[in-house]
């Protein structure tokens, strides 16, 4: 089964939302043994955001609003709201109920889902799922992150990667194509990237008195760098495959923002120019779940995309979980 | 197999591969750094069917090294 002609989610609008703070490579090289050239080089970022008011919650909210007022419905037109988050400022209640509640989203259900930096992209695949079989109309997916809360801040190989932020897409059903989605899991591979959780709260003291350090991401740099560098291009190919399109078809590539190097390693291995390959990593960082949506809307908002284009959305992180999926804009820019 | 290196090696890294010899440093000739390296890894691992795991990595520093290494550890 391939594009056909049936009942699909269109995005109908935008948001993003990031904290007012910013911290630039110069402040965290003031802190831990490194330098803005080498933060630079190794991953492209310049500066990140980070939530000090702010919250994973707030953050989510104006992102959602935003959206909405794009699209010009009424919150009360809204079916369901789905929130990618792998840092919410609670486990429950969960962030989507908050922004329900916030955005008078009266006839909305809405949970969270987790799936780390691969989460907008498989909540936007749940909701085209959801609108694909009629069940609901009309979907808010935001990704929202304060994944700074999460970063060990003298562990130099991490801290300087992440930022916070949200993003979010407002999507209706109608009638247009439905392409099917790529997307993959190996949790075999799940110890290069961990986050902490509930686990982390048995506190286990060692030898000296100190309580262990397990509260914070870990990261193997080089099992995840060739990890996305290995599977990106290949499920790119494989999303295009399945729905008989080929790399030329493509008018954008919107790739998880995690490291500039990885952008550019998978561009080099589609043979694509790194012009198809929009970047906003250097002022945000990875922003995990919600980088996907702040750099959809900023090319949204900058009136980059143009109605009629087709754009692939890949996604990849810990999990191991990664995916891409294809969508044509419809916003008149 | 060194002509083969020589190419993966120039086109992971954006070298000439004209000016790329046996005795080529990635680091201090070719000026690679580590996130270079993991890419040329995986350059010569799928193309050689080799793994190379990354203690092993670190011990690969010229062009000639790498071929050591694959032609011992190539099945």
């Amino acid at each position: 089964m391939n594009k056909e002609q049936t009942i699909t989610g269109v995005i109908r609008g935008t948001g993003a939302c990031v904290p007012k703070r910013i911290l630039d490579n110069k402040e965290i090289a003031g802190f831990v043994d490194t330098s803005d050239e080498w933060i630079r080089e190794r991953t492209g970022v310049r500066r990140r955001r980070i939530a000090e008011k702010e919250t994973t919650v707030s953050m989510a909210c104006e992102a959602g609003r935003q959206a909405v007022e794009e699209a010009g419905i009424s919150p009360d037109e809204i079916d369901m709201i789905l929130v990618a988050t792998g840092s919410p400022d609670q486990i429950f209640p969960c962030t989507a109920c908050r922004v329900q509640e916030a955005l008078g989203a009266d006839g909305a259900v809405g949970f969270d889902l987790n799936a780390a930096c691969s989460g907008f992209l498989f909540a936007y695949n749940t909701a085209q799922a959801y609108i694909a079989s009629g069940i609901y109309r009309t979907v808010l997916v935001i990704g929202s992150e304060s994944i700074s809360r999460l970063v060990d801040w003298t562990d130099r190989g991490t801290c300087i990667l992440f930022g916070d932020g949200a993003g979010a897409v407002l999507l209706q059903a109608a009638e247009g194509k439905t392409y099917r989605p790529a997307a993959h899991s190996d949790g075999s591979g799940g110890a290069a990237l961990t986050g902490p959780g509930v686990r982390n709260r048995i506190r286990s003291i060692d030898k000296d008195g100190r309580e262990s350090k397990t509260e914070y991401i870990t990261m193997n740099g080089k099992d995840v760098f060739q990890f996305a560098v290995r599977k990106v291009p290949q499920v790119i190919q494989e999303v295009l495959k399945e729905n008989e399109l080929s790399v030329e078809d493509i008018d954008w590539f919107v790739l998880h923002q995690a490291n500039a190097r990885i952008v550019d390693a998978v561009a080099r291995r589609l043979r694509i120019g790194m012009e198809k390959f929009p970047m906003n990593l250097q002022d945000y960082g990875n922003t995990s779940s919600a980088s996907i949506p702040i750099l959809l809307h900023e090319l949204n908002r900058n009136g980059v995309l143009k109605k009629g284009q087709k754009l692939v959305l890949a996604g990849f992180g810990a999990g191991l979980s990664w995916g891409a999926s294809i969508l044509e804009w419809d916003i008149k820019g | 197999m060194l002509e083969r290196i020589i190419e993966l090696t120039a086109e992971t890294l954006g070298a000439n591969a004209a000016e790329i010899t046996a005795e080529t440093s990635f680091m201090d000739d070719l000026h690679a750094d580590s996130l270079d390296l993991f890419e040329l890894a995986m350059a010569l691992e799928e193309e050689f069917s080799v793994e190379i795991p990354s203690e092993d990595l670190e011990k690969i520093t010229t062009v000639a090294d790498a071929m050591n290494y694959l032609t011992e550890h190539q099945a």
